[in-house]
């Protein structure tokens, strides 16, 4: 081989490597290779954040780590857990019993669950007040619904791997509303269930299927931060930041707030899974299961609750399920439904309280579905799920146009910095409308 | 003033936090005794047990009690297939009580080299014998009822221990004008208070316990509901004890990560 | 606490950033400092001592732990046959060894063997002629033949892995091969002169 072309190989190399700015030589040789440690400095070291957060821009963080929890415990308890429907049962009870602190690693895993929905209904629910959902960001909010609708699943799933009571007749009933699909409805059941009845083969592929979503999971939440590391993050006012007094970088201020923050919710997880691990929970599921007897009152896990009310409300089965189906599919539309340009609700006076009692009213819709299928709660249910979508279809949409913002303050700086000056300056009292987003 | 603002916000997070589980889930709870079961709602009474409390722990001598109750009473009957007599070291025994205690049952073993399944006196290994050889056995034993496993039956019945001593002490005539369904016995806990199990415990010493203590029927009632508390869930104990350490540490922790945050975000303000 | 908790005399820097505390400025950041230390520390702690019940959770459970031993009737074995019984998931081989095989067990020096042990402290005392050793070649794990009579037994008449070439004689030491240990023995007691409980 001639020099030259050896020494352009070399230049071509050296063209091709990371300009990496790390100090340690091993370290740097393989991020100039494998950038992936500059990646984690920019995304969460110096990456631009608003310095508006309140404590509501922790749950993003909290949902990553209960995720993490979650697949942990998993992948240990699937070491464990048998999934034919003659041993399900009874080799959850020996992971109760016998394995080494099986009892921590599955209420960990049971209670963990009704955690990363708490959690991830404060995330969206704090994007729904705050407007985090509009534009930019539509399609950082879809892949979030997307997210919720998996867990969904996953949750589901997992919970009739257990094989108890409620694990059967839930599978069963919510593999039914698939029957309500004309023609095609009850081919897909059976398909569904690989026989003629929820049994071992559906057992087997909820189990198959309980731990590959998961993995889904990470690989939506991985583009769910890309995009929101396009756009940037939202933050209370909902205005973008305008200059460097607008932004911290992410580390150390909001690692640090949401280490604290996780530190609260590890807390309270603690609180669930030490002292009352069962209270979530019901008393039928600890009875195996039995395809001759359904238990006199079917109620799926407290956060399937509010659309399980809206499935019910309607008399009619498939509209229903149709209806069940939109409540989550209508929030793919929500950033086009919105028309206001402003995003938070601190500036929209009427919007701001019909979005409350749209929260309130998303907790009757919880609470009816827990009651049982009989008046005043259907009534209740069907006027729920009436506001439930007229928030949506009808407020959002047309309120927009005719409601008056309050003045947006003129930069995150200014509203934070007036704030902690002293004076009881009212946020953005100087502030100019903000523009067309 | 100010700096106590985001120690109210965290507050009113970790409020949110732990009460919306249980805001959703009263409506599921409150589900359980609903109009709809078409029988009056009685409420269980509250018995006071060794294990009640976030500090309470398995009163081991009842406990043990509560076991001589169910290998001479409850057993003819309900199995607790989950448990093994070697589980039984949780309530005080010795192994070597144990394993004296397993040799007086005769278990099903084999087959054997000539493929026949024989008896063979128990071992600590071993489960605890069953009553019957399968469901189907037990449903022909006992006019056509089920008699439920034991193992988990505290955490199987809202109410709990609570629930299965009222069950027990319950039974009664059942008040005029209602009238019982041929082999039916009247209970007034009982949901639709007509159960096939006739009154297991019924008159005071029938069980001779060992230690001594006055078998009355309440007393045999809150000694066996203590062992099933203990049997559904032998955990308990680490389980509560693990929790107070595990929420005195992340407090601890929480105090901590909290004047890190606050030193890190002083130079801000 | 509060003396921890509160605000330090305010700075107002120009552009935070995380550089910005600097160990030679006062005592506010060597306080940031150890409180981060600590917190580090305890952090560590946590996930250290929450990573155990993973770990632990993989270790055998109460109830392999507490296995059945399994009961041997060595009435029905003749001499110069051998039986094979499951024990811990495990073959236990129980063979009647002929006078033969004993003395010639015996006669071999000691110091000649890879893994030197008499004969004598292979077997229970006054039970020469009943040897049990754990069916599993100490080289990597494979079941040696020999149980059958139409097994080959090696060169020393005692049993012979396939997978690498390893010979064990009538007591079940290694001779040659690649098998580092002799047979290991089994915990077993003799329950009565016709039955071994192992384990």
């Amino acid at each position: 081989m001639a020099d030259s072309h050896h020494e352009t190989n070399e230049h071509n190399d050296v063209r091709r490597l990371h300009d990496s700015k790390v100090a340690n030589p091993l370290l740097r040789w393989i991020d100039q290779r494998m950038p992936v440690i500059s990646m984690i400095q920019l995304e969460y070291g110096s990456f631009p954040t608003p310095r508006n957060f309140n404590y509501f821009w922790n749950f993003g963080a909290l949902a990553m780590v209960t995720l993490a929890i979650m697949i942990a415990t998993g992948v240990v308890l699937s070491m464990q857990y048998a999934a034919h429907t003659m041993l399900a049962f009874d080799s959850v009870e020996r992971i109760m019993r016998d394995v080494n602190y099986g009892w921590l690693l599955r209420y960990a895993h049971a209670n963990g669950a009704s955690m990363f929905f708490i959690v991830t209904y404060i995330h969206m629910w704090r994007s729904l007040h705050y407007g985090s959902y509009k534009s930019p960001r539509e399609l950082l909010w879809m892949l979030g619904v997307v997210l919720f609708i998996l867990m969904m699943a996953t949750a589901f799933m997992g919970y009739v791997l257990p094989w108890g009571q409620m694990s059967f007749w839930g599978a069963t009933v919510i593999t039914n509303l698939f029957s309500a699909l004309p023609v095609v409805g009850q081919s897909i059941v059976t398909w569904l269930w690989g026989g003629f009845s929820v049994d071992n083969p559906t057992l087997n592929r909820f189990f198959s299927l309980h731990y590959l979503l998961p993995f889904v999971i990470v690989g939506v939440t991985f583009l769910h931060v890309v995009a929101l590391h396009i756009t940037g993050s939202n933050n209370p006012l909902g205005i973008e930041p305008k200059t460097k007094q607008d932004t911290i970088p992410f580390h150390p201020y909001y690692t640090m707030k949401d280490s604290f923050g996780i530190v609260v919710f590890l807390i309270v997880y603690a609180v669930l899974v030490f002292f009352m691990p069962n209270y979530l929970g019901h008393p039928d599921n600890y009875i195996p299961a039995n395809p001759l007897v359904t238990p006199a009152h079917i109620v799926p896990e407290w956060y399937f609750l509010p659309f399980y009310a809206i499935l019910r409300a309607v008399p009619d089965k498939l509209g229903g399920v149709v209806l069940m189906g939109g409540a989550l599919v209508i929030l793919f539309f929500l950033p086009w439904l919105d028309s206001s340009p402003v995003r938070s609700m601190r500036f929209r006076p009427i919007t701001r309280w019909l979005f409350l009692l749209w929260t309130v009213n998303f907790f009757v819709l919880g609470y009816v579905g827990g009651k049982p299928a009989e008046q005043p709660y259907i009534l209740i249910a069907q006027i729920s799920t009436a506001y439930y979508f007229a928030y949506f279809l009808v407020i959002l949409p047309f309120l927009s146009k005719f409601e008056r913002p309050l003045p947006l303050p003129e930069s995150i700086a200014h509203a934070v910095l007036s704030r902690r000056g002293g004076g009881p300056l009212p946020a953005g009292a100087t502030a100019k409308p903000m523009e067309k987003a | 003033m100010r700096r106590f603002v985001p120690t109210l916000k965290a507050a009113a997070v970790a409020a949110v936090l732990a009460l919306a589980p249980v805001a959703f889930d009263q409506g599921a709870r409150a589900a359980e005794g609903g109009p709809e079961s078409g029988h009056d709602v009685i409420k269980i009474p509250n018995t006071d047990f060794s294990f009640d409390g976030i500090f309470g722990t398995f009163d081991r001598a009842s406990a043990q009690r509560g076991f001589q109750v169910y290998k001479e009473v409850c057993a003819a009957c309900h199995s607790m297939r989950h448990l093994s007599y070697r589980h039984l070291t949780g309530i005080g025994l010795t192994p070597a009580q144990v394993q004296a205690l397993a040799s007086q049952f005769q278990v099903q073993d084999g087959p054997n080299d000539n493929g026949e399944m024989f008896e063979r006196p128990a071992r600590p290994s071993d489960h605890f014998r069953r009553p019957f050889a399968n469901d189907a056995a037990a449903r022909a034993a006992n006019n056509g009822a089920l008699p439920p496993d034991l193992s988990v039956m505290v955490k199987a019945r809202e109410g709990g221990a609570d629930y299965l001593h009222a069950l027990l002490v319950g039974y009664s005539d059942p008040p005029e004008g209602i009238t019982i369904a041929e082999g039916m016995h009247y209970n007034k806990y009982f949901p639709g208070h007509q159960i096939a199990m006739a009154p297991p415990l019924n008159t005071d010493g029938q069980v001779t316990y060992v230690d001594g203590t006055n078998a009355t029927v309440d007393q045999m009632a809150t000694d066996i509901a203590t062992f099933l508390a203990w049997a559904a869930e032998p955990e308990l104990e680490q389980r509560r004890a693990m929790g107070v350490r595990m929420i005195i540490f992340l407090t601890i922790l929480a105090g901590l990560a909290y004047a890190v945050k606050r030193k890190v975000w002083s130079d801000l303000h | 606490m509060a003396d921890v908790l509160a605000s330090p005399p305010k700075t107002s820097p120009a552009e935070p950033g995380p550089h910005h505390a600097d160990p030679a400025h006062g005592e506010g950041p060597v306080r940031r400092d150890f409180l981060k230390l600590a917190t580090g520390a305890f952090t560590a702690v946590g996930v250290g001592v929450m990573a155990w019940p993973f770990i632990h959770s993989m270790n055998p459970s109460q109830d392999v732990l507490a296995l059945a031993s399994t009961d041997v009737e060595l009435g029905p074995i003749a001499v110069g046959q051998a039986v094979t019984v499951m024990w811990r998931g495990k073959p236990v081989f129980v063979r009647r060894r002929t006078p033969q095989e004993i003395q010639e067990a015996r006669a071999v020096p000691v110091g000649e063997l890879p893994d030197p042990a008499t004969d004598q402290s292979r077997v229970k005392p006054g039970k020469d002629e009943w040897l049990i050793v754990i069916g599993i070649c100490t080289h990597l794990g494979c079941v040696p033949l020999g149980q059958k009579p139409t097994d080959a037994r090696g060169d020393y008449g005692g049993w012979f892995c396939p997978c690498h070439g390893s010979h064990y004689d009538t007591s079940g030491r290694v001779r040659r091969g690649p098998a580092p240990l002799n047979l290991a023995l089994p915990d077993y007691s003799f329950t009565s002169d016709t039955r071994v409980r192992v384990g």
